[in-house]
C-alpha cells in the first residue's frame, strides 16, 4: 500500500496543511452541522425537520470519527496497528462517567476530585495519555512491532475489561456508570443539551482533524511515513524511532480519550463492554474501510459503518457482524485503499480525461 | 600564541582550504576525538550467529579521511562488519571505537548516526512512499528531536543543498516522483544522495554499484575518491575493476577476520587471497 501502487500519483499536496482534501473535508464538516442544526431548528411538522434523536445519533457518531481520526494516525501514517483503541476512548469516557455521576452525590475517597470540571478535562486527557505513554514506552523500547504489537495492544484493553468489571474498582462493575442528570449545571436530558453536545462533538472532530493534519505534513509526519515503511532504515539516519512512535501514540491516545469523554453524556452510560476486544477491532475496520492514511477516509469510515450498524441492527439484530467481517473482506481484496482510494481513482480518472 | 586563538586560526585555515570540493560535502561539526590516533577502531570483534562464527577476532583501522576498499568472497562477513560499527548488530566480544572517544558498543543505531557515521545498504533501502526531495530532506543533518523536527521548515539554505545533492546525483529529473518508482541504480544514487546529506564524519558504503551502469560505475568512483579526505569512506565491493579504479588500500576479509591488507597489488599478488577470493574471479572483473 505505498506509493509504488499509484507510481505517478504522488499527492504534492502532502506537505500542504491547506490542500484541497482539507478545505473539503473541512467545509464539508462545517456544512453538514450547520445543515443539520438548521434542520433541527424548522418546525416539528415541516417535512425538512432533522429530530433530536437524529441529532443526538449523529452527535454520537462525531464521537466514532474522532476515534477513527486517532487510529488513522497511527495506523496509516505510522503503521502501528492498535487494536486496543477502545480502552483510551473507554478511559476518557470513565473520566467523564464519574465527573457526571459526582454532580449528583458526593464520590467517595480520591474519586472526589472529579466533580471538579477542570480536574475531569485534566483526566479525560492525562488518564488515556499516561497509559499510552507507560505502555507505549515499554512496547517501542523494546521494539515490539508488527502483529506482536497488535496483540498486546488486545490484552491491554482485555485485562482493562477484566479490571473495571471488578466492584472494588469502584467503576460501578459491570454495570458501569450511569445515573446522568447534569453538565456543568446543565440538564442532560435536554434539546439544548443535545445540540450542545453535538456542535462539541463536531467542533473536536474539526479540531482534531486539523491537528492530525498539522502532524501528517510536518516533516514529523514524513518520518513517520518513512518509519511504517523503512523503520530500520530511519534509525540509521539518526532519528528515535522510539521516541516517534511514543509521541504520535500518545496524541492518538489522547484524542481517544476525548472522543470517549463526549461520547458518554450523548449514550448516558460507560461500562466495561467499551474494553471489550471486538469494540476495538471494530474501529480498525471503520478506518480500512474508509481508507487508511489519508485522514478524511477515517472520517468517512467511522460514518458510513456505523450508519450501516444503526440501520441494519435495527433490520437484522444478529446478522450484523457477519455484515461487518463480510465487509471488512470485500474491501481488504476489492478495495485495498478503502472509500478514500476509490474517490481519488475517480478523481484521477476525470483530471486525466479532462 | 594562546591555545584558543590558534584554534580558531586553525579553524579558519580549515575554513579556506582550497582543495574543498563542494561545501555539503563537507563533515557537520562533530564530536569526534582523532588528535590521538584512527577515526575507527575495531579490536579483536567476534560474533557468532547460533554457534556459526561471522566474525572472528576481528582487527581493522580506519585512518581520518582514508578511503579504504573491503573485498571478500561471499559470506565472508562484510555487511555483518557493518552492522556491528553501525549498532545493527552487537559483537560477542572485542572493541569497536569511533575516535577515541566514542565507545560504539555502549550507544544505539540512532546515536551512532548522530556522530556521524552514515550507512548505504547493500540492498538499496529508500523510502518508496516518498519522493526523492523528500527522501533527502529527511537524511539532511539537523536537529532529529521530536519538537523540533514538527516545527522544522526546510529554510533556502536547506533547499540548495538538497538542489546540489540532486545535481550530483543526477537525480535532478525525478526529484518529485515516488523513490519506490525508480530504478535500481536510481536508488543507489538516492542513497548515496541520503548519504551526502547526513554529511557523515566516516561513510560506510556497501556494494555501491550493484546494478549500475559503466559510465554510473565512473560516477560513483569519482564521487567516492573526492569525499576521501574530508571524510573517511570505507567501501565494500564485489566489482574488483571498480575496486582498482579507486583502491588506495584494500583489506581482503575471509570467514570472518582479515587476510590480508595492502595496496590492490600487494593483495591481488598474495597467494592466499588468491587462493580464496581473486582466483576465480579475476577473469570475470
Ligand atoms: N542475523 C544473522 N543471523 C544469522 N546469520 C547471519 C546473520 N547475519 C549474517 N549472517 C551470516 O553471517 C555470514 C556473513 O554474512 P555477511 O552478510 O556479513 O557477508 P558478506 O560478506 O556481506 O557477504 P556478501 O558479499 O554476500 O554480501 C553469512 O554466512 C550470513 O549467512
Ligand atoms: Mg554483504
Amino acid at each position: 500500500m505505498t506509493a509504488s501502487d499509484h507510481p505517478q500519483a504522488i499527492d504534492r499536496s502532502r506537505q500542504l496543511f491547506l490542500s484541497r482534501s482539507t478545505l473539503l473535508t473541512s467545509g464539508m464538516l462545517i456544512v453538514g452541522m450547520v445543515g443539520v442544526l438548521v434542520l433541527n431548528a424548522l418546525p416539528a411538522a415541516s417535512p425538512l425537520h432533522v429530530s433530536s434523536a437524529t441529532v443526538a445519533l449523529l452527535g454520537k457518531y462525531f464521537t466514532y470519527m474522532l476515534l477513527a481520526l486517532a487510529v488513522d494516525l497511527i495506523w496509516g501514517y505510522l503503521g502501528i496497528l492498535s487494536l486496543g483503541h477502545g480502552a483510551f476512548f473507554a478511559l476518557g469516557g470513565y473520566a467523564m462517567g464519574l465527573y457526571l455521576n459526582a454532580q449528583t452525590s458526593p464520590l467517595p475517597g480520591w474519586q472526589a476530585v472529579m466533580s471538579w470540571f477542570p480536574v475531569a478535562a485534566l483526566a479525560i486527557v492525562l488518564a488515556p495519555g499516561l497509559l499510552a505513554l507507560v505502555f507505549g514506552w515499554l512496547a517501542f523500547r523494546s521494539r515490539v512491532t508488527g502483529v506482536y504489537f497488535s496483540i498486546i495492544t488486545q490484552a491491554l484493553t482485555f485485562a482493562l475489561m477484566l479490571v473495571f468489571n471488578r466492584n472494588e474498582m469502584g467503576m460501578g462493575g459491570s454495570t458501569g456508570l450511569t445515573r446522568f442528570y447534569e453538565l456543568l449545571g446543565f440538564r442532560l436530558a435536554s434539546e439544548g443539551m443535545t445540540v450542545a453536545l453535538f456542535i462539541a462533538s463536531g467542533v473536536a472532530v474539526l479540531l482534531a482533524f486539523w491537528l492530525c493534519r498539522a502532524i501528517v505534513v510536518s516533516r514529523l509526519g514524513r518520518v513517520s511515513m518513512a518509519t511504517r515503511d523503512a523503520e530500520a532504515r530511519v534509525r540509521f539516519i539518526g532519528y528515535r524511532v522510539d521516541h516517534v512512535k511514543l509521541a504520535l501514540f500518545v496524541v492518538s491516545a489522547m484524542i481517544a480519550g476525548i472522543a470517549g469523554a463526549l461520547y458518554v453524556p450523548q449514550v448516558g452510560i460507560i461500562n466495561p463492554s467499551t474494553f471489550a476486544p471486538l469494540f476495538s477491532i471494530e474501529i480498525v475496520v471503520w478506518v480500512a474501510l474508509g481508507g487508511r492514511a489519508t485522514l478524511y477516509g477515517a472520517l468517512l469510515g467511522a460514518l458510513v459503518v456505523n450508519y450501516l450498524k444503526t440501520v441494519l441492527t435495527g433490520a437484522m439484530p444478529d446478522a450484523w457482524l457477519f455484515i461487518l467481517g463480510g465487509l471488512f473482506v470485500l474491501v481488504t481484496m476489492a478495495l485495498p485503499q478503502g472509500i478514500a482510494g476509490l474517490l481519488a481513482r475517480r478523481r484521477g480518472r476525470q483530471e486525466a480525461s479532462a | 600564541m594562546n591555545p584558543i586563538a590558534s584554534g580558531r586560526l586553525e579553524r579558519l585555515r580549515e575554513f579556506a582550504r582550497p582543495d574543498r570540493v563542494f561545501d555539503f560535502m563537507a563533515p557537520a561539526q562533530s564530536p569526534v576525538d582523532v588528535r590521538h590516533g584512527p577515526i575507527l577502531y575495531l579490536e579483536d570483534v567476534s560474533v557468532s550467529f547460533d554457534g556459526f562464527q561471522a566474525i572472528h577476532r576481528l582487527n581493522l583501522t580506519i585512518d581520518d579521511g582514508e578511503l579504504r576498499c573491503i573485498i571478500g568472497p561471499n559470506g565472508a562477513g562484510k555487511t555483518t562488519m557493518m552492522d556491528i560499527i553501525t549498532g545493527k548488530t552487537r559483537p560477542d566480544s572485542g572493541q569497536v571505537w569511533f575516535g577515541s572517544r566514542h565507545n560504539l558498543l555502549t550507544l544505539d543505531e540512532p546515536q551512532i548516526a548522530n556522530l556521524g557515521i552514515g550507512r548505504k545498504f547493500q540492498k538499496p533501502t529508500v523510502f518508496e512512499a516518498l519522493d526523492v526531495t523528500e527522501n533527502l530532506e529527511l537524511a539532511m543533518a539537523g536537529d532529529r528531536r521530536i519538537w523540533k523536527t514538527l516545527l522544522a521548515r526546510l529554510d533556502h539554505e536547506g533547499q540548495a543543498r538538497i538542489d546540489e545533492v540532486l545535481e550530483t546525483t543526477g537525480l535532478t529529473a525525478q526529484r518529485h516522483r515516488p523513490a519506490g518508482v525508480l530504478s535500481h541504480g536510481q536508488k543507489q544514487w538516492l542513497e548515496i544522495g541520503m548519504l551526502l546529506m547526513q554529511r557523515p564524519r566516516l561513510l560506510l558504503v556497501d556494494e555501491p554499484v550493484a546494478g549500475m551502469t559503466e559510465p554510473e560505475m565512473h560516477r560513483t568512483a569519482d564521487l567516492l575518491t573526492r569525499l576521501a579526505g574530508q571524510q573517511s569512506v570505507v567501501v565494500v565491493e564485489h566489482d574488483m575493476g571498480f575496486v582498482r579504479s579507486i583502491a588506495r588500500r584494500v583489506t581482503v576479509l575471509h570467514q570472518g577476520s582479515v587476510l590480508a591488507e595492502g595496496s590492490m597489488d600487494e593483495v591481488a599478488g598474495d597467494p592466499r587471497v588468491i587462493e580464496v577470493y581473486l582466483g576465480g574471479d579475476e577473469e570475470t572483473a
